[in-house]
Order: C-alpha cells, then structure tokens, then sequence
C-alpha cells in the first residue's frame, strides 16, 4: 500500500471525521478528580485477592491433610 | 524535595499541582482519540486516578507527561474496546462542511460507521494517524508500540476502511 492510497482514505476521512485538534477543556476536573479517590479509595495494601484467596487454599490443605505438610515441604 | 518526588511519595497537594498542569493536554490527547468531550473529561480522571494508583512505579527523574500521555491512551483503548459496537455521530464535536445533498450526507455516515466500526486498536492509529496527522513517533510512543508496528496498523486501517466502505457504499471505496 503506498502512501497515496493512505492520503486518499485522508481525504474520504475529511468528509466525516473531524480534527479534535482545537477542542479544549473548559472546566477544572480537580473536584471530579477528588470525589473519585474518595469514592474509591486506593488499596491499604498490595496484596490481590487471589494470593489471599491461594494463602486460604494452603491453610486449609495444611489444617485438613496435615500429612501432605512433608509434601509441601519438599516442593518449596 | 522536588514535585515529582512529593508525587511519587505519595504527597497529595503535589499531584493536585500536576493534575492540574497536565489536565488540559491529557483530556487534549484523549478527545482525539475517542471524539467525545463528555467521555473524554471522564477518561481524563480516570487516567489521572491511574497515575495516581501507580505513582509507586514512576521514577522521578522520568517524564511525567509522556508517561501521562502513555496511561492515558491506555484508558482511551480500553474505552474504545468497551464501546466498539456503539455506531452513532457526535453531537458536541464541529460538523464537516454541511454536504449539499442526501447522497452526501450518505456517503458521510458510510464513512462514519467504517471508522467507528474499526476494531479498538486499528481505531487508535487511524485517529491519531489519519485524522489528527499526529507523528507515527509519537503516537509509538503514546501506544508503547515500536513505530514500524504503527505504520503497519495504519495500513491495515486503511484496508479495513476500503473492504467496509467497498460493502457499504462501493462508490465511496473507488472515490
């Protein structure tokens, strides 16, 4: 494909797509920005749910089959 | 302790000082990409909630705005991703030249809908690229993509553009 043909769809696109390029921003989006943390505040901690959720798993493995400890044990 | 310092401690005043030098050109960039000022101002705090949730992994002594700039395309893809199938003409962006007739105003909305039907990453680059004439360095930069891969996007764009305008209106793919 040549650059031709990319100028060509340009020019089609022209018709009706047109440049944001002179779209500014009319109000201060701080306020809107600060009700966002407060509605969702960031993670205390970074631990996703899933490690707590295979921590859980691991527990109840160890609680249940104590005899798969030695198992564990030897797989880490 | 310098401002990029502060903001990446955590420190909240210090991201309301960068908020508000970057809003303007982040809500900017992402009007161009999904052409809707109303999504676009609540892509931009969402974008800035991003940086804020990641401020951990910017390095001070790094470029906050081309790092702004690179979660912000990141949340306008997603938007693009969500939204793919919606095919409707904006009300809050200028209208091109009013076409004189029906055929016209036809041949618009075949356009229209082509490029709205683009799939999310196809769409990026025929914005930025075909529609703004932004750089393919920067809009590599912004998509954290290598920039042959960009031109590589915009001729598919433009194939998808002529096969989709080729079933619509096939006088309009020939043009």
């Amino acid at each position: 494909m040549s650059e031709e043909e990319i100028n060509k769809m340009k020019e089609l696109l022209e018709q009706a797509v047109v440049p944001a390029q002179d779209i500014e921003l009319r109000r201060d989006l701080w306020p809107q920005m600060l009700r966002k943390l407060d509605e969702q505040p960031l993670p205390v901690n970074g631990v996703p749910w899933f490690d707590w959720a295979l921590a859980a798993i691991l527990g109840a493995v160890v609680i249940f089959f104590p005899g798969s400890i030695p198992a564990l044990l030897y797989h880490l | 302790m310098e401002l990029l310092e502060r903001f990446a401690a955590g420190d909240l005043e210090a991201f309301e000082v960068l908020f508000r030098q970057h809003q303007k050109e982040v809500y900017a960039w992402i009007v161009r990409i999904v052409r809707d000022t109303g999504i676009a101002e609540d892509l931009t705090v969402e974008t800035f909630w991003r940086i804020y949730k990641h401020r951990d992994r910017f390095k001070p002594e790094g470029n906050f705005r081309a790092w702004a700039r690179r979660i912000a395309t990141n949340a306008a893809l997603d938007h693009l991703r969500h939204t793919r199938q919606e095919v409707t003409l904006p009300e809050n962006l200028p209208c091109a030249a009013s076409p004189d007739g029906a055929a016209r105003r036809e041949t618009r909305d075949s356009i229209h809908r082509a490029f709205h039907e683009l799939p999310a990453k196809y769409r990026l680059v025929a914005s930025l690229a075909l529609v703004e004439e932004e750089s393919y360095a920067d809009i590599a930069q912004a998509a954290g993509i290598s920039e042959s891969l960009v031109k590589v996007r915009v001729f598919r764009a433009v194939r998808m553009l002529r096969k989709k305008l080729n079933l619509l209106r096939p006088e309009v793919a020939t043009k």
